[in-house]
């Protein structure tokens, strides 16, 4: 161990060692319907149809409202992280997304960064920002974290409007597109006598960056070490400081890295917007992000692309009722919540024709894998009733008839 | 097997070094003396019982070795260090686990994942580990695996490692808690009523598995209401009663003690 939080002279205890397993594990569930396996190729013809989707429609309306849709998944995702995660009920995380599209924004236009030059700003000036806002307040319990971040939310928005260098209530106008290496979208690009204009490859862009690694990489987090301590954090604070998990840093690195998956995610939003303002960032954007996380399902990753994808492009669809969609989000909400509290696709779900895990219960006759064997438990037994009667304790209740034949059962067997 | 009866016959003390030694140690809690004057020692090997009618301090005890609450006085030190302001998380990395009085697992991660969490301090993987499948997050991943599914398989665990500890009944629930103790590879293990609604079989089966974390060289501090697995399992017993530390010694000696008698077992009769 090398661990700067060991004690020193705790550091000569030698510690005990992990036994080999002891039983043969069923092996995994293999084929296309293997649930794991299944959700994946899902994905990844999902994400195929997404790239061929301007084959079908180029129209520039479809283009524009998918990549706004696409860039709310990723936005989504990245409260996901927070939310979903590590249980931490942020209230302002639009303020993230505004930090990054403010950040990429001024360099772009101010300074004469390109879009890419941007991002290391952009996700420096997140972690920057997550680190001061969950610094100190993510050692509070979590009620008191949902204030905290619902003024955030609000002092990034009027401070944005009040500072010159944001352009004050006006915002910022003519963010570029991106350009790599002095190539840009804006060039726009011909391959096998089609023509991709830049609103495509900007389309393209997205899909790859908000589906491909932002989708796929929080997924895998929560796969891996800091996402069995995200969600230990979420579960049980206490139990998971008992394994060891400094709950503190826990969080914070869910909310930093939270912080991060907005914060480009808002970079890109400022080029397919073009145009930002302090209007953009309001708390009913934080709150629809929400939204779109507890309706699709907290911690799981196909719901909240649901989730996303239908807060996002529902409007579109709702056009109609102008002022009353909202009324209709709520309404949807409340209805969602009563008939599916854990959201439209839970964490938990797997598809009900995917192939199950049918494990057949070790015998509990005979364990000879185990540390506790039979005739030593016989013996325990023997033990605890001779101790019994002589010991003052009231009398046992738990002696239940199973047990008791389970035992005699044993007797006969040796 | 006759290794049992053989390890009774031979079962002297063998008393390792010295790893926890608990001095004076209070709590108050307002006006309330939940902890008032503890001190005991845990050695290498050992098991020690602390015992007490319900309310006598037991599990605030636990809260204070294990860094839960800050003691208002008295120190805690292990291996000699003082651990009396650490926090837990830091506590456990330094090998002192504990399970909880009234199960607290994970309930939204499987049994795996619920083991897997206690080797989080000695998993080696960072963030881009995580996101690219780095050949060393895979090897981590692999190892630790292997290793939840050893502790599982030596608490006598038997049901699928892939459910939702929810899913499971509710001695396995306990028998998993074990598991996940044992997994921050502690060298002292502080179980608060592990008995704690297990039937008289699975009574026995925790009495062998307790014998057996022994066998490995763990301390064992035991809070445990079952008298029977009390006197069979433990070699010294510390009781207390409003706070107060009113004996420590053998079994034996704390069956005949009056004091012990008075306080806790009186009480009993009364009802």
């Amino acid at each position: 161990m090398t661990d700067k939080t060991l004690l020193p002279r705790l550091d000569r205890l030698s510690r005990i060692t992990a036994p080999v397993p002891m039983r043969e594990r069923p092996p995994a569930l293999s084929g296309l319907l293997a649930p794991k396996r299944f959700m994946s190729m899902l994905g990844l013809v999902l994400f195929l149809c997404a790239l061929l989707l301007p084959f079908i429609t180029a129209s520039p309306y479809v283009i524009s409202i998918l990549t706004s849709a696409f860039i709310y998944v990723m936005i989504a995702m990245g409260l996901n992280v927070v939310v979903g995660y590590a249980g931490l009920l942020d209230l302002g995380y639009i303020a993230f997304v505004a930090v990054g599209a403010y950040t990429s924004g001024i360099l772009s236009t101010q300074f004469g960064f390109t879009m890419l030059e941007t991002v290391p700003f952009v996700i420096l000036a997140c972690i920057l920002a997550g680190l001061i806002i969950g610094g100190p307040t993510l050692r509070l319990r979590s009620d008191y974290l949902a204030i905290v971040t619902l003024g955030f939310g609000e002092i990034i928005r009027i401070t944005a409007t009040n500072l010159e260098l944001t352009g004050g209530a006006s915002g910022i106008h003519g963010i570029p597109t991106w350009e790599f290496f002095g190539w840009s979208f804006a060039d726009g690009v011909e391959l096998g006598g089609i023509f991709f204009s830049a609103k495509v490859l900007f389309y393209y862009f997205v899909v790859f960056i908000a589906l491909g690694v932002a989708t796929v990489g929080a997924a895998r987090l929560a796969g891996g070490k800091l996402g069995r301590a995200w969600k230990s954090v979420r579960d049980d604070e206490d139990a998971s400081e008992a394994m060891g998990i400094n709950g503190y840093k826990a969080k914070l690195s869910a909310y930093v890295i939270g912080a991060v998956w907005g914060g480009v995610a808002g970079s890109l939003l400022a080029t397919h917007l073009s145009a930002i303002s302090p209007p953009s960032f309001e708390f009913l954007y934080s709150a629809l992000v929400l939204m779109a996380v507890v309706l699709g399902g907290m911690g799981s990753t196909p719901g909240v692309i649901i989730g996303a994808l239908f807060v996002s492009l529902a409007p579109e669809f709702l056009r109609d009722f102008a002022e009353w969609r909202y009324l209709i989000f709520g309404v949807l909400l409340v209805v969602v919540m009563i008939f599916r509290p854990a959201g439209l696709w839970p964490a938990n779900y797997v598809l009900p024709f995917l192939k199950k895990r049918v494990v057949e219960p070790v015998a509990t006759t005979n364990i000879p894998w185990a540390a506790v064997s039979k005739a030593e438990v016989a013996a325990a037994e023997a033990e605890l009733d001779a101790a019994a009667p002589g010991s003052p304790a009231a009398p046992r209740a738990g002696q239940s008839p199973v047990a008791d034949q389970d035992a005699t059962e044993q007797g006969s067997r040796q | 097997m006759t290794q049992v009866t053989d390890t009774e016959l031979t079962d002297a003390p063998q008393r390792g070094e010295l790893l926890l030694s608990v001095r004076d140690l209070a709590v108050h809690f307002g006006g309330v003396r939940a902890v008032d004057g503890l001190s005991f020692d845990v050695h290498e090997g050992e098991i020690v019982s602390v015992i007490g009618p319900n309310g006598a301090g037991k599990t605030s005890a636990f809260n204070c070795i294990t860094g839960f609450y800050r003691p208002n006085a008295g120190r805690v030190l292990f291996g000699g260090e003082d651990i009396t302001r650490v926090r837990p998380s830091t506590i456990t990395m330094n090998g002192m686990a504990r399970t909880f009085q009234n199960l607290r697992l994970f309930s939204d991660m499987s049994v795996l994942d619920n083991v897997k969490t206690a080797m989080h301090s000695r998993i080696r993987q960072n963030v881009f580990d995580q996101l690219l499948h780095t050949r060393r997050y895979r090897a981590s991943e692999h190892r630790c695996t292997l290793d939840a599914r050893g502790w599982l398989d030596f608490v006598g665990f038997r049901g699928d490692e892939e459910l939702f500890v929810t899913q499971l009944p509710y001695g396995e629930q306990r028998r998993v808690e074990i598991a996940r103790a044992l997994a921050s590879q502690p060298r002292l293990l502080l179980l608060d009523e592990p008995g704690a609604g297990l039937n008289h079989q699975e009574k026995a089966e925790l009495m062998v598995l307790i014998r057996r974390i022994q066998q490995l060289g763990v301390g064992i501090v035991l809070i445990e209401h079952d008298m029977g697995l009390v006197m069979e399992v433990s070699e010294r017993i510390v009781v207390l009663n409003f706070g107060k530390e009113i004996a420590d010694g053998s079994p034996v000696e704390i069956k005949n003690n009056p004091a012990v008698i008075e306080a806790y077992l009186g009480a009993e009769e009364t009802e």
